[in-house]
């Protein structure tokens, strides 16, 4: 599946705190939760971001909390995938778990610029750069997470282990 | 070649004679954790799988302690869904207000993770209980309701971390001080995806409860758990608490770690950690001065009664400056019955602080000591990030219990010593 959209960059160590305050987390919601995404980051983010856009950060995207409403706030925003330098664990398994594409790629992540329109191959990882050229190439996923992200989801893919197993 | 205590634990789990870092594995769980914040989400999730029951009732465990006693209406719902949740499928580690505690205070107190254990929880601090010798770490909803279906979760076994402290701790500092040098030394992505193992003759001599606090903040080097190996002092802790028979785990002399580092305890002051990341931490006599408005003394960092003790022992017959609020929050009901005993809610009252019921509740924002624009709060919490504890524009400095509770007196960050001088406590 390929996706294009426009570059948001954010710096290294984006914490949930930032993805999605704590002060709006009563609420399950994924689009009340989308209105407040990176809000202490970028006020406007919200609002400007669209559809199939794509997040940009440095190093240790995700640190901090648990909160799966981190990755839901993402993807409720429409946000077709998050390319990151590196990304802390939880957010990482929370991301495959709910679906949300991400891509491991410090080059990428160094080298794109906010507003900078993007096209990314979630199957083979390949990012190309279409507003100054450039072409990465993201870390392929182990072959286990291959299975939930095809099973659309790690809730589907339990369902169908436990079906097997019944 | 030997294994760790984490691969040890990680092997047993997954019925397996050795694992080696970088393998996946599925393990059985022995408890599960959410709260009133991520079991909701995790509640939505499970319906979708269409059981009727969870893996094991007396397994799983709910502590709506974030933002409880309820805030707000929508709190309100969250809770009673947690609630109704735990009534339909006869969760019996349902913890009710008056009756709870902040989760990370009050499991290893009620003796429900025992060493050996393996927990998920859906809280990043779930790694406070590797301080009993247990492999716990964090997780999220989906993967918690994937745990209460199966009983089991999928881990890639992670590469250990050693930390050795050495020598004998400066008075005033306690295993907060410790942990927060250490992420200060690797950095909040220093052990991602690792193991954190603490371990060395400062680690022994120190008090179950410091190393509660180590552990709980592991997560903030980015770890996949911290943990300790257990000894007589976990054996004096667990064997009146647990609620299940314990194994004790402990890593081989030739074990592997894809790092050793050292550190001579005897050097370390007490800490403080500058906004807005945990690694900013500085000795105390570098941010000495730093005027502030609140100090909260708690949380599942800090909210247990040795922290307690310590704060009590600075504010005995001492004022909270004039403009300071000083918010107290017992970890657990427990503890708050134990500090009223020994007479240290009426220190903390007299001196002009306010005590609240147990809850997360400022740490992360939530209620009970949000933050105005530009206000500064010194806390024994365990993050500082961008808007932590209320508005984006306000800041947080992390500390231990000797170091806020000095600071409440003279109204700026301030090194114990220059409040009652040595510790005799």
């Amino acid at each position: 599946m390929r996706v294009k959209g426009r570059v948001w960059k954010f710096g290294n160590d984006v914490d949930t705190d930032l993805i999605i305050p704590a002060r709006y987390l009563n609420t399950t919601d994924p689009a009340e939760l989308a209105a407040h995404c990176m809000e202490d980051a970028d006020p406007s983010f919200a609002k400007r971001v669209a559809a199939g856009d794509i997040i940009v950060a440095g190093k240790n995207f995700g640190c901090g909390s648990s909160r799966e409403h981190a990755p839901i706030a993402i993807k409720g925003a429409g946000v077709a995938c998050v390319i990151a330098g590196s990304f802390a664990r939880i957010f990482y398994r929370n991301a495959i778990n709910i679906g949300l594409p991400i891509l491991e790629a410090p080059e990428a992540a160094e080298a794109l610029q906010d507003g900078d329109v993007v096209e990314v191959d979630l199957g083979s990882g390949t990012i190309k750069n279409l507003t100054r050229q450039g072409l990465y190439q993201a870390a392929p996923f182990p072959p286990f997470m291959q299975e939930i992200m095809q099973a659309g989801g790690l809730i589907n893919y339990v369902r169908e282990r436990m079906k097997n197993h019944a | 070649m030997g294994m760790t205590i984490t691969e040890k634990i990680l092997a047993a789990h997954a019925g397996k004679e050795r694992v080696t870092p970088g393998e996946l594995v599925n393990c059985r769980l022995d408890l599960v954790l959410a709260n009133d914040i991520t079991a909701p989400v995790a509640i939505n999730e499970f319906e979708k799988l269409g059981l009727d029951r969870v893996f094991d009732p007396t397994r799983v465990v709910l502590v709506p302690d974030h933002f409880t006693p309820n805030k707000d209406i929508k709190s309100a719902e969250q809770s009673k869904r947690v609630r109704e949740f735990a009534r339909k499928f006869g969760i019996a580690n349902y913890f009710e207000v008056g009756r709870m505690g902040i989760e990370h205070c009050l499991l290893p107190e009620q003796g429900l993770v025992v060493p050996g254990d393996c927990v998920i929880g859906a809280d990043s601090h779930t790694c406070t209980y590797g301080a009993l010798g247990a492999f716990a770490t964090g997780v999220g909803s989906t993967d918690l309701a994937a745990g209460m279906a199966t009983g089991e979760c999928w881990f890639k076994v992670p590469e250990s971390m050693k930390f050795v402290f050495h020598g004998k701790l400066r008075p005033w500092v306690t295993g907060k001080d410790l942990i927060l040098h250490c992420i200060a030394d690797i950095g909040v992505d220093g052990a991602r995806y690792r193991s954190m193992e603490f371990t060395g003759d400062a680690i022994k001599a120190l008090s179950l409860e410091g190393r509660l606090t180590m552990c709980n903040m592991a997560i903030e080097a980015g770890a996949k758990n911290g943990i300790v190996s257990p000894d007589e002092k976990t054996q004096l802790y667990i064997k009146e608490r647990a609620k299940r028979p314990y194994r004790f785990y402990t890593s081989d002399p030739d074990a592997h770690y894809v790092e050793v580092r050292q550190y001579d305890a005897s050097l370390i002051e007490p800490q403080v950690a500058f906004p807005h990341l945990p690694e900013n931490a500085r000795p105390v006599s570098e941010a000495q001065g730093v005027a502030i408005d609140q100090v909260v003394i708690g949380s599942c960092t800090n909210g247990r009664i040795e922290d307690l003790r310590i704060a009590a022992y600075i504010l005995k017959g001492r004022k909270v400056h004039p403009n300071i609020r000083l918010i107290v929050i017992p970890g657990t009901q427990e503890i708050y019955l134990q500090a009223l005993r020994e007479g240290l809610l009426e220190i903390f009252v007299e001196a002009g602080g306010a005590v609240s019921t147990p809850t997360c509740g400022p740490c992360l924002g939530g209620h009970m000591g949000i933050l105005a624009k530009g206000e500064r709060a010194l806390a024994t919490t365990n993050r500082n990030f961008v808007g932590r504890m209320g508005h984006p524009e306000s800041e947080v400095y992390l500390a231990g219990p000797a170091v806020a509770a000095a600071s409440a007196v003279t109204g700026c960050i301030t090194h114990p010593k220059e409040v009652v001088g040595s510790y005799a406590g």
